[in-house]
């Protein structure tokens, strides 16, 4: 089959290789309907995450038809047609039965290399480095979905898969980010980044009745499509300081809660702290750039909420954590426990309340993937979100 | 695994870049390794220590270009190193240097290189360069088919479950007190 295949920093190819097989009774292989390109995947791209090994198939939001089922999965039949959580989950484990999901503790097969990195093992992840199991990924034209049994979103025939296809990921993603914040009507809500998983998160926050939302970034038809959703929008090309700018828009008193869907490659040229961070990145002394993390600290509310969906992968530096401490700030993050959403979002997608395909702006094929890695990275010909049809 | 479809390849201004990259190495090993060699013959005694430290800026500049994905930033560490370099060759001009032809010769060099980092700091920045407002028409994707009004508010009814909910003290304050909970779970 053809598949796209990490090769090295910024070198996706789309390989043939060989067709996944049924290695455990609880598995599933399904034939590849639609599968989309994720900011988490710039990150291995842009190799700034870890751990990645040439040959990896890339890919974590998947959706297709069930085509062959392991011996002892009794909750898939050949035909389903399943969305594929990026998190890979036992369903049984102490942390799954809590709903807990993107730390399940049985899924991720290297959980000696994560309990390293991370103290303990975190749940395995489609595509998505060897410290999160090494397991194949989605951009491909079949995956080998392990613990299938419990590892799927049922969907019902009749809707598109464009309507579909993010509940594999960024849809819940911006849900629980949005849901980390425990909204309340009076409540402005700030987030960082209008790539996929902001206006997701800007969405989320709006059906969940926030008063304002506030997104922030520098690209112009991401703060458009921003606007679109309801957001009124901080424009970083024009705007130095957002912190101030936050200020001014909220009375002097900031928003209650901030988010930030940009993570470990936060963009800041223009100023100190951004230059610093660079070289320290540059030379090994600090892997994650915290540009937005230090600003919401500083952003925030006393007494208010950072909710981190954005990725971080290993050790930052210079955040003013007594700023932090001293305003009672209240911390939450991870990554999404996709499973815990699927049944509601699935419900509010078939209701008409939000149609999550308002942020394609490509559809290719697998062929033209490795291309449209560079696109969307660099945010060339309006690139938002790719989705891809193998 | 054959068939390949090769990624695009990186522009000429990455590879204008590396080539800038390496060249700041060479240039700055040169610069720690035979500082008084370089100084004799630029007329300029006394500058070694200083040229040696520039030596050192060169080579940690050209490790940088090569070793992160955007070399943008260190390009223009190139440009302010360039315009160092500028001042301190000027000095070499005052009274009567008897390598004067040298130090032109550097100085044009100089010049020459500063020319290339910033054709290549442009070109970077070009290749990144957003598009003007309004290129991309997305205001019309709401991504609520029944309109904004509608969806405002009207994922209320969700139980935010417990363990999402942020501590009642921390809840905006009404009457003295927590405002209630939106909705039980
Ligand atoms: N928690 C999870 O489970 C989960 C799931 C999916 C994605 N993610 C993460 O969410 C993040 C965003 O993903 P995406 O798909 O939207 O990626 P993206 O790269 O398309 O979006 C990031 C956006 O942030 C903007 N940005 C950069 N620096 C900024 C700054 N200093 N201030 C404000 N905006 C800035 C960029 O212009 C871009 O529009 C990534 O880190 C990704 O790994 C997390
Ligand atoms: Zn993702
Ligand atoms: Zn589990």
């Amino acid at each position: 089959m053809k598949a796209l295949v990490w090769h090295g920093t910024a070198d996706i190819r789309c390989d043939t290789v060989p067709d996944p097989t049924i290695e455990d009774g609880r598995d599933a292989i399904i034939k590849v309907t639609s599968c989309a390109i994720c900011g988490s995947d710039l990150h291995l791209y842009d190799h700034f995450m870890p751990g990645m090994k040439s040959g990896d198939i890339m890919g974590h939001e998947t959706m297709g038809e069930v085509v062959e089922v392991g011996r002892d999965n009794k909750t898939l039949k050949v035909g389903d047609r399943i969305v594929v959580p990026f998190t890979i989950i036992c369903g049984q484990c102490e942390q799954c039965k809590r709903g807990n999901f993107s730390v399940c503790e049985r899924t991720n097969r290297n959980a000696k290399l994560a309990e390293a990195a991370f103290g303990h093992t975190t749940a395995g992840l489609f595509g998505y480095t060897h410290l999160t199991g090494g397991y194949a990924g989605g951009q491909a034209e079949y995956l080998r979905v392990p613990f299938a049994d419990a590892t799927h979103i049922k969907v019902p025939k009749g809707i598109p898969d464009e309507k579909l296809l993010f509940l594999s990921d960024i849809f819940p993603t911006g849900w629980q980010a949005a849901v980390q914040c425990d909204i309340q009507p009076e409540d402005t809500v700030a987030i960082w980044g209008c790539g996929p998983v902001g206006q997701m998160a800007i969405r989320s926050a709006i059906l969940l009745g926030a008063k304002r939302v506030i997104a922030i970034d520098r690209v112009p038809e991401r703060l458009t499509m921003a606007r679109a959703g309801g957001a009124e929008t901080i424009d970083l090309t024009e705007e130095s300081n957002v912190v101030a700018r936050l200020n001014d828009m909220t009375g002097g008193k900031g928003p209650e809660k901030c988010i930030d869907s940009v993570g470990m490659e936060a963009h800041a040229t223009t100023s100190l702290d951004a230059i610093y961070d660079r070289a320290k990145q540059a030379v090994m002394l600090e892997s994650d750039r915290p540009h937005v993390l230090r600003q919401m600290i500083m952003a925030c509310r006393p007494a208010g909420v950072l909710s981190i969906p954005g990725v971080y992968g290993g050790l930052i530096d210079k955040v003013p954590f007594g700023a932090a401490m001293n305003k009672g700030l209240t911390f939450r993050m991870g990554q999404t426990h996709v499973n815990r959403w699927s049944d509601d979002l699935l419900r509010r997608i078939e209701e008409g309340q939000i149609d999550p395909s308002f942020v394609i702006t490509h559809t290719v094929g697998l062929e033209q993937g490795p291309e449209m890695y560079r696109t969307f990275r660099d945010k060339q010909d309006g690139c938002i979100k790719v989705m891809i049809r193998p | 695994m054959n068939r390949s479809v090769n990624p695009r390849a990186r522009s000429a201004h990455d590879a204008l870049a590396r080539g800038l990259g390496w060249f700041s190495i060479g240039l700055g090993l040169a610069e720690i390794l035979a500082p008084r060699a370089l100084c004799r013959a630029l007329g300029l005694p006394g500058r070694e220590a200083l040229i040696q430290a520039y030596g050192v800026r060169e080579v940690a500049t050209g490790a940088a270009i090569l070793m992160s994905h955007d070399p943008t930033p260190w390009i223009w560490g190139r440009v302010a190193g360039d315009a160092l370099d500028l001042a301190t060759l000027a000095t070499g001009f005052e009274g009567d240097n008897p390598r004067a032809g040298n130090l032109a010769l550097a100085t044009a060099a100089v010049v020459g290189v500063t020319l290339a980092d910033i054709a290549c700091v442009q070109g970077l920045t070009g290749d990144k360069r957003l598009p003007p407002p309004g290129t991309y028409e997305y205001h019309h994707r709401s991504g609520f088919p029944g309109g904004f009004a509608a969806a405002h508010g009207a994922a209320r009814d969700f139980a935010v479950p417990r363990d999402f909910r942020i501590p009642e003290p921390l809840r905006p304050w009404r009457d003295g007190r927590p405002a209630a909970v939106s909705a039980p779970s």
